[in-house]
């Protein structure tokens, strides 16, 4: 599914011979359609321009390589994208799990992505306790529970609707730390960025949490098939509670997740992980090779 | 760095101030301001390319106008171009000679379908209609259950024969949902699918035979108004796949600035019919083309001055 007619398209201009100047707008059509934002895009034009001038060539296959390079550049193949899942001693010089926290827009995979990351860390052998801290949408605290009872961990949640979400994360990573689990991860209710209350709430949800154990990892979710949008829900998540990496979701689609080209240039945190599926299994790291291959091919 | 449409072509105007007249050239430059501001706005490449092609058209043959300076006179065609476009057949919902009214709801993975079930059955329940919710969604963790709750928030009754979580066949509850509400005198019943992918043609059958077997009235197509460029393969895949008659624009109360809706109008012709505006059973409005239109290319200030000219 990955390898769209976009791509081939980009192939078939590639090896054309030299390149003329529909050539060249052809391949901005390509980096446009995959969402990589005309302003990045222009950059990215100039740069291959320049550097097909500067080493005197049209060949089709040293611009593809030009190409590949640069946004491989852009989107950092040089950063660290483990998950920060060893527990840690605090300040106080007790452990604690280690404390992730899932945040991001309305629907673009957080339950699901809270949900596989468990399932990778118990089959790494440890354990894992989850907190339901989406207390508002409907069934949102039973979904998670239904992915808890599949991949076989616990799940912390309240059993009254619209209860404080900042309370059941403190609950949850207390409960964790209690019961010596090795990893503590919380899912949040969507959000958008431009909602002031719900990011007030979401910071404070970060604060509460780190008096029971430093919150060592917050994954902001982004949905690939989100546009220019997908920058600004960056910047703004960042703002709040300072994201350190990215999970890139619903690759499995005709989206191409473009717009992680961008938020990676401009806030420097990188993409850790992609979701290609609905189950539980549907998690990959994200590799950077593979996804500007999967971008140009 | 100019924050909107109207601003940089006011910027790119400033040198023909008092002119009045739109030269080739200015219409060059002005064509492609506009098609930066579009793919800002997330509309598809095929459809900025169109709609491009349109406004230069129109701007050629514009008339000169004495009281709009060549910036107002460009933005107002493209104005008129979109909101052209946007409201081009704006319509009601469409109910059945013969109740119940059978409303399908379709789209990708958390565009907000479920929700969007609560919103139509309140609204139609505020109007006088004794809606009904189906749950045929039996693929979605909990996704029966979550319908359940917002039927009950809403005051609407659920169909829910089969708990979901992988158990139940959602084309056996469509039916039997219409059936049901046929017995029961429910004047509309309206049916939550699953999510799924364009690609998947396995799940797109599934529709395929939800809609065969409840033979809907309408079927809205739920698109997230935060989509980019891949609006145009899904519009496309769910269009062919199981057809759509009428889109619903979904968490529009975000900062995107939609494109989408240009877009799905672009490639399939359909109607925007309501916005999703918010978590809450009563964010639900008609769709308005004319703000869309100012939403996209940011030009609120412009268009008032143009108004007032
Ligand atoms: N195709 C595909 N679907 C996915 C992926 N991840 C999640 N989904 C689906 O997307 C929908 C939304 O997923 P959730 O995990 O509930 O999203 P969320 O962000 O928790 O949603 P809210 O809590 O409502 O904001 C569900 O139908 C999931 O099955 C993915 O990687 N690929
Ligand atoms: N802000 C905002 N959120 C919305 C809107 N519509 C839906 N949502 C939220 O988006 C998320 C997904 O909504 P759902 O109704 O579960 O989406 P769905 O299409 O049924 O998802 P699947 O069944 O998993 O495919 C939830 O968190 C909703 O509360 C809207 O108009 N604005
Ligand atoms: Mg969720
Ligand atoms: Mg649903």
């Amino acid at each position: 599914a990955r390898s769209g007619t976009v791509g081939q398209a980009l192939l078939s201009i590639l090896s054309r011979g030299d390149l003329t100047e529909s050539d060249w707008e052809e391949i901005e059509e390509t980096l446009l359609l995959a969402d990589v934002g005309i302003g990045p895009t222009t950059e990215l034009m100039d740069t291959l321009r320049t550097r097909t001038k500067v080493l005197g060539t049209t060949d089709p296959e040293v611009v593809r390589g030009v190409l590949r390079e640069e946004l491989l550049a852009l989107v950092g193949p040089d950063m660290d994208r483990r998950l920060a899942a060893t527990p840690v001693v605090g300040d106080d010089g007790e452990p604690h799990p280690a404390t992730v926290l899932v945040v991001g827009v309305n629907g673009n995979g957080k339950t699901t992505t809270v949900a596989k990351l468990a399932r990778v860390l118990v089959a790494e052998g440890k354990s894992v306790v989850l907190g339901a801290a989406d207390t508002f949408r409907a069934a949102a605290a039973d979904q998670l529970e239904t992915w808890g009872s599949r991949v076989g961990v616990d799940v912390v949640r309240s059993d009254r609707e619209g209860a404080d979400p900042a309370a059941v994360a403190f609950d949850a990573v207390k409960q964790g730390r209690e019961a010596g689990a090795d990893s503590v991860i919380v899912d949040t209710a969507g959000r958008l960025q431009n909602k002031q209350d719900l990011m007030d709430e979401l910071g404070k949800i970060k604060r509460v949490m780190s008096r029971q154990a430093p919150v060592g990892e917050v994954l902001l979710v982004l949905d690939a098939t989100t546009g220019q949008n997908g920058m600004r829900q960056a910047q703004v998540f960042a703002d709040v509670v300072d994201i350190s990496g990215i999970v890139l979701t619903k690759l499995d689609g005709t989206a191409k997740g473009g717009i992680v080209v961008t938020v990676q240039r401009e806030l420097g945190v990188p993409v850790k992980f992609v979701g290609l599926g609905e189950g539980a299994d549907d998690l990959a790291p994200f590799v950077p090779e593979e996804f500007v291959d999967a971008l140009l091919s | 760095m100019f924050a909107n449409l109207s601003d940089r072509l006011t910027a790119s105007f400033k040198q023909l101030r008092g002119k009045g007249r739109l030269s080739e050239a200015d219409i060059d430059s002005t064509v492609s301001e506009i098609r930066r501001a579009l793919l800002e706005a997330d509309v598809a490449l095929p459809v900025v390319r169109e709609f491009t092609a349109n406004v230069r058209e129109r701007a050629k043959g514009a008339e000169v106008s004495q009281a709009l300076n060549p910036a107002q006179q460009v933005v107002k065609i493209v104005n008129a171009e979109l909101v052209e476009i946007l409201g081009g057949q704006s319509r009601d919902l469409t109910f059945a000679k013969h109740p119940p009214t059978v409303i399908m709801l379709a789209g990708l993975q958390g565009a907000g379908k479920t929700t969007l079930a609560g919103k139509l059955g309140t609204w139609l329940k505020d109007q006088g209609h004794t809606p009904m919710l189906v749950a045929s969604d039996l693929q979605r963790p909990n996704a029966v259950t979550q319908l359940q709750v917002v039927g009950e928030r809403a005051g609407v009754p659920v169909w829910a024969p089969e708990p979901g979580n992988g158990v139940g066949d959602p084309v056996a509850v469509a039916r039997s949902g219409v059936q049901q509400a046929r017995e029961k005198m429910h004047s509309v019943v309206i049916i939550d699918t699953a999510g799924r992918l364009g690609v998947d043609a396995e799940m797109m059958q599934q529709a395929v035979d939800v809609r065969d077997a409840t033979d809907p009235d309408e079927i809205l197509f739920v698109l997230d108004a935060m989509i980019g460029q891949d609006a145009v393969s899904t519009a496309q895949a769910f269009a062919d796949g199981v057809g759509f008659t009428g889109v619903v624009l979904s968490k529009l109360d975000g900062d995107a600035r939609g494109g989408a809706a240009l877009s799905v109008r672009g490639v399939t012709g359909k109607p925007v019919l309501f916005a999703s505006v918010g978590e809450k059973l009563t964010d639900f409005e008609r769709f308005h083309p004319d703000r869309m239109a100012s939403r996209i290319l940011d030009m609120g200030d412009m268009l008032t001055l143009i108004e007032q000219a």
